[in-house]
């Protein structure tokens, strides 16, 4: 980014994949003027090659998925922040660079003009976006509010002298998942100010490196306020080179460049066959392209169904070698890891030594033993030398176990019969200063290593079937997408709702933010379900008893007084969530007086009482953004702005307002917004501290909000309010314990990781999408349907699962039958043996399936039944008692 | 018709939702080409710190 120098030849970052330097020719003084070549000379693995061209691979493929993603708006054109001016203006992003430990400063909080620490910062929300006049791109860019929040709570954790942080904003946009909460806290516990207002300008403080933000505040007043900092967030933009290229590919594109879909096809470009994920189909921020992405992945599976495993390789198994019996001999390979360790320890001694200790009949060094060469090289050595255990001294096992762990199975070696050694991390990078005690000290992590692998035994993963059957729970919109991605790739899949007929919540919307007929796309989806072969639908049927786990369910549903079992290996919870029946504003008390979804209601069946309205209120976050609701709805400033536009169809010069607390129209629905405004639809803020009032009077309505803009009193008659009321989880706690699934404190589903994992739960085999995960538009619950079945398809096309090796286990005659590993463990992998068995009735048993190796149940059983395989106790003695011994 | 289609993926981009599509494709029994223009994968979130709500290293 430009705030650290940077060396010609370089790696991006410190975890960088690959990590491998690149040239950057443009600085290269080899490139630039035909000289130096230092590096060629100097690199040991001979990885320099000058003469690499550019050069054009044509690939044949069956489908493309374009997720080129985005650029963080530059703000140097636009001339009102100063950006090229003031070192102390910054982007957002330099600011995640600022305070980032791996960044320029070390994770410092300073400021670039002087390397002081700030004592206040302030964020300018909208910079880049929601800005017609300046920079063109209208659009919200949905991520800056957040992450401005964000970058505001981390940096005030940064401050040693305490910190002041201001954002000025327009409206804050926090619909996420958990994001109010974030935003309640930021405000009410961390302190941070949020001024609502417009920028005026930025002045440069005389004698100083501050800076002034002069900007009107609500009431039209022009303000001024002093800061050491600024950070601009800025928005996001469709990289120039993709519009090229979308533009020479006919991929068509919205009006804010990003790619163009539909609400039933969120993830279809115009062109069959191209498919879009990521913030090229609009702003998004990581969870919402993770799911968009697997999406995509299922919606590409969908097209190449037939092709599916033509062109992917199997490698076939090699038999493993029994070494039961055998004395142990043991192989140590010790890394120079270039020179990351060898700049520090002397490897060429820990080799030698290593050489000495018991059982060790082979050691040598390596440059790089995670290169290819050296992988193949090691499993030559182990069958030649016939070494049955094997120890790396090196990097991280976090990250390079698993790679040496596939050397010793291709060379027919147990791969727990492997340990690693980390001298890089916990050594070499800790002891630079050091480097004859970090040469000592390898050596000590070497012979612990060698000490606790010379006991080991070979470990057995049980292999489990994948019932390839899948089960879908909730037929709305999401589970609907499910169950077709699973049935058009061609698993039979059972899709079970409780009411007498698919489709959902959607049945009851009239159009979507781009003006479809909901109804007409939602019986299309609705019919290819029925007309899909593979997919079994099971209506009026609800959910009595689930047993097993991942591959193996066994469901038992009861539809119309009859119980079906049915087999499956994944599961999809799909439960949807509802609208919330108001309990305020007089709802009920007046027929005038609806929800959203009751006026869609009238929408769908053209009701004539709409004809004949002079003036319409909304009223925004009825249920949602309260003290016991704190989560925002997230679709209701977006449907109450669309139906307001259709009531304007209706009647052009009906008086329309929308009593608003942020206007929420994230993404490209702001152009809704601008439209909204056009058609003279007016838009009122009021505060959560002083709601609109309604009162019926002589047989009129009546309703009366504080304008926070004019300062006074409003009364406007109504002929028609509507509330948008909050979206409520389906409840249902005999679901999540059927399944071992969470719930939040607002009643929806806990996704594995808020981040990550937001298609599928922390329990293996069950993944989520739809309301039931967060309230959302129906293009977002299709993407999540659709992303929910790329998951669950990944398991089925294993066919198989291993369980881990280093599990749990029980020495039933040692066992008490006291019950903590049963009821400690968080997986449920303990449960007692039924007291009809033959043997140990009543003992500790644990499923090999079930338990994630953690530890939990070893540590805590009073009886020492428990051990943890590959952890055993006589293990973990020896590597302690092997610290303790002096090296050579 | 089914003669033509081939069971090959290409993904442009790889950030994290190009990574997440190849991945879920790769263990699904397809081919993939994951093209990216820079010299490593990871994208944007990977220039970025912590992320919300868990404060997770982005990395």
């Amino acid at each position: 980014m430009g705030l650290q120098k940077r060396k010609a030849i370089y790696v991006e970052y410190a975890q960088a994949v690959p990590l491998k330097y690149a040239i950057d020719a443009d600085n290269c003084i080899y490139f630039q003027k035909g000289k130096c070549g230092a590096c060629k000379k100097l690199c040991p693995a001979e990885a320099i090659d000058f003469e690499q061209k550019e050069e054009t691979i044509t690939i044949n493929a069956g489908a493309i998925i374009f997720s080129s993603g985005f650029n963080p708006l530059n703000p140097a054109d636009l001339d009102l922040y100063q950006y090229n001016d003031r070192p102390n203006v910054i982007t957002s992003m330099e600011m995640e660079r600022i305070l980032s430990a791996s960044g320029p400063t070390g994770g410092h909080l300073v400021r670039l003009s002087d390397k002081k620490e700030p004592k206040k910062i302030a964020w300018l929300q909208c910079v880049g976006s929601r800005d017609m006049n300046r920079c063109g791109n209208l659009y919200c860019s949905s991520v800056c509010c957040m992450y401005a929040i964000k970058e505001a709570v981390i940096a005030k954790e940064h401050s040693e002298e305490g910190l002041d942080c201001a954002i000025f904003y327009m409206d804050i946009r926090t619909p996420g998942k958990e994001f109010e909460k974030f935003y309640n806290n930021a405000k009410e516990k961390e302190g941070v100010r949020f001024i609502k207002s417009r920028i005026h300008s930025i002045e440069h403080v005389v004698n100083t490196d501050d800076l002034k933000v002069r900007y009107l505040d609500e009431d039209n007043n022009l303000q001024g306020e002093i800061f050491d900092m600024i950070v601009l967030s800025v928005g996001m933009e469709t990289p120039k080179d993709i519009v090229k290229l979308s533009q020479k590919l006919g991929i068509e594109l919205s009006k804010g460049n990003f790619c163009k879909t539909s609400t039933f096809n969120p993830l279809e470009t115009s062109i069959e066959g191209i498919l879009v994920s990521g913030a090229f189909g609009g702003p998004k921020d990581i969870p919402q392209s993770v799911v968009y992405a697997s999406g995509a992945a299922c919606a590409a599976g969908e097209i190449l169904n037939s092709a599916r495993n033509t062109l992917t390789k199997t490698v076939e198994p090699v038999p493993e070698t029994n070494v039961i019996g055998e004395r142990p001999s043991i192989g140590v390979f010790v890394c120079k890891c270039g020179s990351n360790i060898a700049g520090v320890v002397d490897v060429s001694k820990v080799v030698e030594y290593a050489a000495k200790l018991p059982f060790v009949d082979y050691a040598a060094e390596n440059i790089y033993s995670c290169s290819q060469d050296n992988q193949d090289g090691m499993a030559q050595l182990i069958k030649e030398k016939g070494l049955n255990r094997v120890v790396v001294a090196a990097c991280t096992p976090k990250t390079h176990e698993p790679l040496f762990q596939e050397t010793l199975i291709s060379a027919g070696l147990n791969k727990y019969l492997f340990e690693m050694a980390n001298i890089r991390n916990h050594n070499s990078w800790v002891h630079k200063d050091s480097p004859e005690l970090a040469t000592l000290k390898a050596m000590d992590l070497v012979r612990m290593a060698v000490e606790k692998i010379s006991i080991a035994k070979p470990l057995s993963e049980a292999e489990l079937e994948v019932n390839q059957n899948a089960m879908i729970i909730g037929g709305g919109v999401a589970g609907i997408s499910a169950a077709l991605g699973l049935a058009n790739q061609g698993y039979d899949t059972y899709l079970i709702e409780k009411s007498g007929e698919l489709g959902g919540e959607a049945k009851k919307i009239f159009k979507s933010a781009n003006n479809e007929n909901i109804q007409k796309e939602l019986l299309s989806l609705i019919e290819a379900a029925q007309n899909n072969n593979k997919l079994h639908i099971r209506l009026n049927s609800s959910i009595v008893n689930v047993e097993g786990f991942v591959g193996n369910f066994k469901t038992v549903i009861a539809s119309d007084n009859k119980e079906e079992s049915i087999e499956h290996g994944v599961s999809v919870i799909a439960t949807g969530g509802t609208a919330l029946k108001p309990t305020e504003y007089l709802y009920g008390e007046d027929k005038r007086i609806i929800t959203s979804l009751d006026l869609d209601k009238k929408f769908i069946n053209n009701d004539n009482s709409l004809k004949g309205l002079k003036s319409a209120v909304f009223i925004q976050c009825v249920g949602s953004r309260e003290p016991n609701r704190p989560y925002c709805s997230g679709v209701c400033c977006t449907h109450s702005i669309t139906n307001a536009l259709e009531l304007k169809k209706i009647n052009p010069d009906m008086n329309i307002f929308i009593l608003y607390r942020d206007i929420r129209t994230y993404g490209e629905k702001e152009y809704l917004y601008h439209q909204a405004r056009e058609a003279g639809i007016i838009f009122i803020r009021y505060l959560a501290s002083d709601k609109p009032n309604i009162k019926i009077e002589n047989g009129k309505i009546s309703v009366t909000v504080q304008d926070t803009s004019l300062n006074q009193y409003l009364e406007m008659e109504a002929d028609l309010v509507t509330l948008a009321s909050a979206i409520v989880a389906n409840k249902d706690q005999k679901l999540a314990k059927f399944f071992k699934i969470q719930v939040n404190e607002d009643g929806f589903y806990i996704e594995k990781h808020a981040k990550l994992g937001p298609c599928e739960f922390a329990t293996d085999g069950v993944f989520l999408c739809g309301l039931a995960h967060y309230p959302k538009p129906i293009d977002e619950s299709i993407a999540h349907g659709k992303g929910a079945a790329a998951k669950a398809l990944t398991l089925l096309a294993k066919k198989k699962i291993r369980t881990s090796g280093t599990i749990a286990d029980v020495e039933p005659l040692k066992c008490s039958s006291c019950g903590v590993c049963v009821s400690i463990c968080p997986y449920s992998a303990p449960s007692f043996i039924p007291d009809d068995a033959r043997f140990f009735a009543g003992k500790a048993q644990i499923n090999p399936v079930l338990c994630k190796g953690c530890g939990l149940c070893v540590a805590s059983c009073r009886s020492g039944a428990l051990r943890l395989k590959g952890f055993d106790n006589d293990q973990i003695f020896a590597q302690i008692n092997a610290a303790f011994e002096e090296a050579a | 018709m089914s003669k033509d289609i081939i069971g090959s993926v290409v993904v442009v981009g790889g950030g994290i939702a190009g990574m997440r599509s190849a991945l879920d494709l790769a263990n699904s029994g397809y081919y993939v080409y994951l093209v990216e223009k820079s010299s490593s994968i990871g994208g944007v979130m990977s220039q970025l710190d912590k992320t919300f709500p868990t404060n997770d290293c982005a990395m």
